[in-house]
C-alpha cells in the first residue's frame, strides 16, 4: 500500500445485492458445461447471444458506460464484481472483448463520435467491439507490432495480421494497432465488413471465441483512430491494465468455484471406507489453495478500487493482482484436478475446463512474470 | 465527519504531539514490539519510559478495557484507531507484551470481579509482565495432553511437573498455566484448568533455553510442590480447555498482526541488502531471477498487508469474514521468505556467528534468519493452523492426524 490507509475492499449494499443476483443468474444460466455444447455442436457463435441481451436488460454491460452514452455511470469495481461471478462458470460471452478491450478502449481514447457511435449498442448487448493486438511474433509484449500502415493523402493503408483477437469473428468493431512512425503506433478503428479484412475462426482450448483478423490495405480515416496519432503504446498499455484488472476478477471467481467444487467433493468422494477430505495430506493442500484465495481477493479488490479512485497507483496494482491471479488460478485448477482424481482428467466432467481457462488467462495481459518485473521497475530496482 | 472520523483526527494529533521523536520510525506498532515492563525490567531509555508514562495516563496502554482496570474504556474500533494511527508513524505501542496481548482480554471475559481488579490494572500500567505455560516435552501439538498436575489439599493447589517455551519467564512476574486438575477425565480437554502463579511462589525454578539463533527468550519452567490459593482458578475448574482456546485465539491473531510491519519494509530491506552486497548503488539489479524473487516477496507482502487491511474493515463493519484465521499462516511465511532471500543475497557475508569479518547488521540479521525458523512452530504450528482452518472454515471431515 502507498501511504499507511488502505483502500476500502468492502461491497456497498448494492454491490453485494448486484453480486448476489449475478451469482444466482449465472448459476441458473450460464453454466461452465455450456462450452463443452458450443464446442461439439461447432456452434457459429460461440456464445448465448440471448443471453448477452438478458445481461445488457439487467444493466450489467452498461455498468461502467456513462449515462451520457445510455450506461449506469457506475465504477469499474462495479463491472467487477458481475466479472467475478461470470468468471466462477468461465463464461464465453464477450465480457473480455467488449466490456474489458473495446469498451476500456473507447473511454478512455474514444472520440465523442467514436463514443455515441457504439458505447450505447454495447450497453444494449447489440454491439460487440475488441481490440486485436497479439501477433504471431509479439509472444505478449504489447510493444512489438508488425502491422504497417501506409500514409496516402488523408488516408492510412493498414496491412498485417492479428491473432486470437477474442471475438473477431463476431465484433462489430475491431481496434487494431499499426505502426505509424519508426518508433510509434496508433490504434485504429476497423470495420471488419470494408475490403481488405479477412476473418479466419480460431478455436482454443479454453472455450473463448478467437479469430486471426488479415488487413491487406485496409484504408481508414483520421476519424477512426482512437487515441492520438503515434500514442498507441501508453493507451494501449493502460487499457491492458484495466482489462487485467477485470480479467484477474474473473479469474478469482473462477478459482473460487474450482476450489468450491473441490471441497464438495472431497466430503463426498469416499475412499478407504472415509470420506478423501478426512485425510491430512489433502486438507492442508486445500487450505494451500484457501489462503491464497483470500489474497487475491484482496488484491483484486484493491486494484478494481484503484481504477475509480486512485490512477496513480494503477499499474502497480494491476500488475499485482494480474501476477497474484494468475497463479493462484493455476493452482487452484492444478490442485482440483489432482483431487477429483480420475474423474478429474476426463472430458466428462467440468473440472477440466478450470485448467484450460486458466492456463489462457495466465498468458493474457501480461505473463506473472511479466508483471513482476514491471512491479521491480515501479519500485526501483 | 462521522464520530469515529472525528476520533481519529484527535488521536492523530495527539500521538503526532506526544510520541518521542526517537521512537518514531522504529516500529511496526505490534503487540509484541516495545515495552514489556514488569518489576524485573531493566529499561532505561527515558524516551521509552516516558512513552509509556504518556500512554498510562490516557488509558491507552489497554485502550478498550474498562476504566477501572486501567483501561481507556473505548471501543474496539476506537482501539483499532489509536493502534493504527501508532502504526502510521512507526512508534511502539507505550506497553507490549503476553498480559496486554493475551492473557487481559482472558481475564476479562473469563475470570472474576477480584481477579479483574487484582491483575488488570498492573498489566495496563505495565508494572506487572506475564507469561504462557502452556506448552509442555509431551505436550506440543497436541497440547491438551498437558500433564502439570495441580492437587487440591484444602485451600490451595499443589502444582507439580513441567512446562516448556514458557517465553521470558526469566523475566516475568506472573505465569498464567494449564493444569491437570482431573486425570481420570474421560477426554484429555476435559480435566483442564487455568490456574494463576507468582513465579515468586517457592518451588517455582525458570531455566533458559538457548536456541539455534543464539537468544534465549524461551525457558522451561518447573514446579516442586508448588501452592498456590484456590481463587487463582480462572474460571470453572476441569473446563479450561475453553479459555485455553480462546487465549491461543488471540495470540494466533496477535502473531499475524505483529509480523505484519510497514507495508512495503520487508521488500526494502532485502533490495537494500542486495544493493549492498551485489554492489548496486540504485537502478536495475541486474540479476532478473533475483529481481522476480524481490517482487514476488513484495507482492506477497502487499497482498498481505491489503488482506489485514480487509479482515480489519470487514470486522470494524460487523461482519467478521473466516480470513482470520490464515494471517499466521501467511505472517510466518512472509516472514521466512524475507529472511531467506535476505540471507540469499548476502552471500557468505550471511555466514557470520560473531567477531571480526563481519559487520553488525549482518551478524544480526543471521540470528533474526534462525530466529525466523520458530515462527512457523510457536503459537501453533502452521500444520495445526491448517488443520483448524480445514476443520472450521473448509468444514472437512476430521481424520486420523
Amino acid at each position: 500500500m502507498s501511504g499507511h490507509t488502505a483502500p476500502s475492499l468492502l461491497l456497498n449494499d448494492e454491490q453485494k445485492m448486484l453480486s448476489k443476483t449475478a451469482h444466482e443468474f449465472i448459476r441458473e444460466r450460464g453454466a461452465a458445461a455450456r462450452i463443452r455444447t458450443f464446442r461439439d455442436s461447432n456452434d457459429e457463435v460461440g456464445f448465448s447471444r440471448e443471453l448477452w441481451n438478458e445481461m445488457a436488460e439487467l444493466g450489467w454491460l452498461g455498468l461502467q458506460i456513462p449515462e451520457a452514452y445510455n450506461g449506469l455511470g457506475l465504477g469499474f469495481f462495479d463491472l467487477c464484481v458481475v466479472l467475478e461471478q461470470s468468471g466462477r462458470e468461465l463464461m464465453p460471452e464477450p465480457f473480455v472483448s467488449t466490456l474489458l478491450l473495446g469498451t476500456q478502449a473507447l473511454l478512455l481514447g474514444g472520440t465523442d463520435a467514436q463514443k455515441k457511435a457504439l458505447l450505447p449498442g454495447i450497453s444494449a448487448g447489440e454491439t460487440l467491439v475488441t481490440v486485436g493486438y497479439e501477433e504471431a511474433g509479439s509472444h505478449g509484449d504489447i510493444s512489438k507490432v508488425a502491422t504497417t500502415t501506409r500514409k496516402s493523402a488523408d488516408r492510412f493503408e493498414l496491412s498485417g495480421e492479428k491473432v486470437q483477437v477474442l471475438d473477431g469473428h463476431l465484433s462489430d468493431r475491431i481496434i487494431v494497432s499499426a505502426t505509424t512512425s519508426d518508433s510509434a503506433y496508433t490504434l485504429f478503428l476497423v470495420d471488419p465488413t470494408q475490403s481488405g479484412v479477412a476473418i479466419t475462426r480460431q478455436s482454443r482450448i479454453d472455450g473463448l471465441n478467437a479469430a486471426i483478423v488479415r488487413l491487406e490495405g485496409v484504408s481508414v480515416t483520421v476519424d477512426d483512430i482512437v487515441g492520438e496519432l503515434d500514442g498507441g503504446a501508453s493507451l494501449l498499455q493502460a487499457v491492458c491494465d484495466r482489462a487485467a484488472v477485470g480479467l484477474s476478477a474473473q479469474m478469482l471467481g473462477a478459482s473460487e468455484q474450482a476450489f468450491a467444487d473441490t471441497i464438495e467433493y472431497l466430503k463426498e468422494r469416499e475412499q478407504f471406507g472415509v470420506p478423501i477430505g478426512s485425510f491430512q495430506a489433502l486438507q492442508h493442500r486445500a487450505v494451500s489453495v484457501y489462503t491464497e484465495l483470500a489474497l487475491t481477493r484482496s488484491v483484486v479488490l484493491a486494484a478494481a478500487r484503484a481504477i475509480d479512485e486512485a490512477p496513480d497507483d494503477i499499474a502497480r496494482l494491476a500488475s499485482l493482482a494480474k501476477a497474484t491471479a494468475s497463479e493462484t488460478f493455476m493452482h487452484a485448477a492444478k490442485e482440483a484436478i489432482q483431487m477429483h482424481g480420475g474423474i478429474g482428467v476426463t472430458d466428462e466432467h467440468d473440472i477440466g475446463f478450470y485448467i484450460k481457462r486458466a492456463q489462457a488467462t495466465y498468458m493474457t495481459f501480461g505473463k506473472p512474470s511479466q508483471h513482476r518485473q514491471r512491479w521491480a521497475e515501479l519500485h526501483g530496482y | 465527519m462521522g464520530e469515529l472520523e472525528t476520533f481519529r483526527a484527535e488521536v492523530r494529533a495527539w500521538v503526532r504531539e506526544n510520541a518521542p521523536t526517537s521512537l518514531r520510525g522504529t516500529s511496526g506498532s505490534g503487540p509484541f514490539e516495545g515495552y514489556w515492563g514488569g518489576s524485573k525490567c531493566e529499561e532505561t531509555d527515558p524516551d521509552l519510559l516516558r512513552w509509556r508514562d504518556l500512554g498510562v495516563e490516557k488509558g491507552w496502554t489497554a485502550p478498550s478495557w474498562p476504566k477501572e482496570y486501567g483501561g481507556g474504556g473505548l471501543s474496539h474500533e476506537q482501539e483499532e484507531i489509536i493502534h493504527a494511527e501508532m502504526k502510521a508513524i512507526g512508534v511502539p505501542r507505550p506497553v507490549a507484551g503476553q498480559g496486554l496481548a493475551m492473557f487481559g482480554p482472558v481475564l476479562l471475559k473469563y475470570g472474576n470481579d477480584a481477579q479483574r481488579a487484582r491483575h488488570l490494572p498492573g498489566i495496563a500500567r505495565g508494572e506487572v509482565r506475564w507469561c504462557q505455560g502452556y506448552s509442555e516435552p509431551n505436550a506440543g501439538s497436541d497440547l491438551a495432553n498437558l500433564q502439570l498436575k495441580a492437587e487440591r489439599d484444602g485451600d490451595e493447589f499443589v502444582l507439580n511437573g513441567q512446562k516448556i517455551w514458557t517465553s521470558h519467564a526469566n523475566l516475568s512476574d506472573w505465569i498464567y498455566c494449564l493444569t491437570r486438575t482431573d486425570p481420570n477425565a474421560p477426554k484429555k480437554q476435559m480435566g483442564i484448568s487455568v490456574i494463576l502463579a507468582d513465579l515468586d511462589t517457592p518451588g517455582i525454578t525458570v531455566r533458559r533455553i538457548d536456541l539455534i539463533s543464539g537468544y534465549s527468550p524461551f525457558c522451561e519452567t518447573f514446579f516442586d510442590n508448588v501452592r498456590v490459593p484456590v481463587d487463582q482458578l480462572v474460571g470453572t475448574e476441569n473446563e479450561g480447555w475453553t479459555i485455553a482456546k480462546a487465549i491461543l485465539g488471540h495470540e494466533r491473531s496477535s502473531i499475524g498482526r505483529s509480523i505484519a510491519r510497514q507495508p512495503g519494509s520487508a521488500q526494502q530491506e532485502v533490495v537494500a541488502r542486495a544493493r549492498k552486497h551485489l554492489d548496486v548503488a540504485d537502478g536495475a539489479i541486474p540479476d532478473p531471477l533475483l529481481r522476480d524473487d524481490l517482487a514476488s516477496l513484495g507482492m506477497l507482502e502487499e497482498a498481505f498487508h491489503l488482506t489485514l487491511a480487509r479482515i480489519q474493515q470487514s470486522a470494524a463493519s460487523g461482519t467478521p469474514g473466516p480470513e482470520g484465521s490464515i494471517t499466521k499462516i501467511v505472517g510466518t511465511e512472509l516472514k521466512q521468505k524475507r529472511f531467506e532471500l535476505g540471507m540469499r543475497v548476502a552471500g557468505i557475508q550471511g555466514l557470520g556467528w560473531e567477531g571480526p569479518g563481519f559487520d553488525d547488521d549482518d551478524l544480526q540479521y543471521t540470528r533474526d534468519w534462525l530466529r525466523s525458523r520458530a515462527s512457523t512452530i510457536e503459537g501453533g504450528s502452521s500444520e495445526i493452523q491448517k488443520n483448524i482452518v480445514s476443520k472450521r472454515v473448509l468444514g472437512l471431515p476430521e481424520g486420523k492426524k
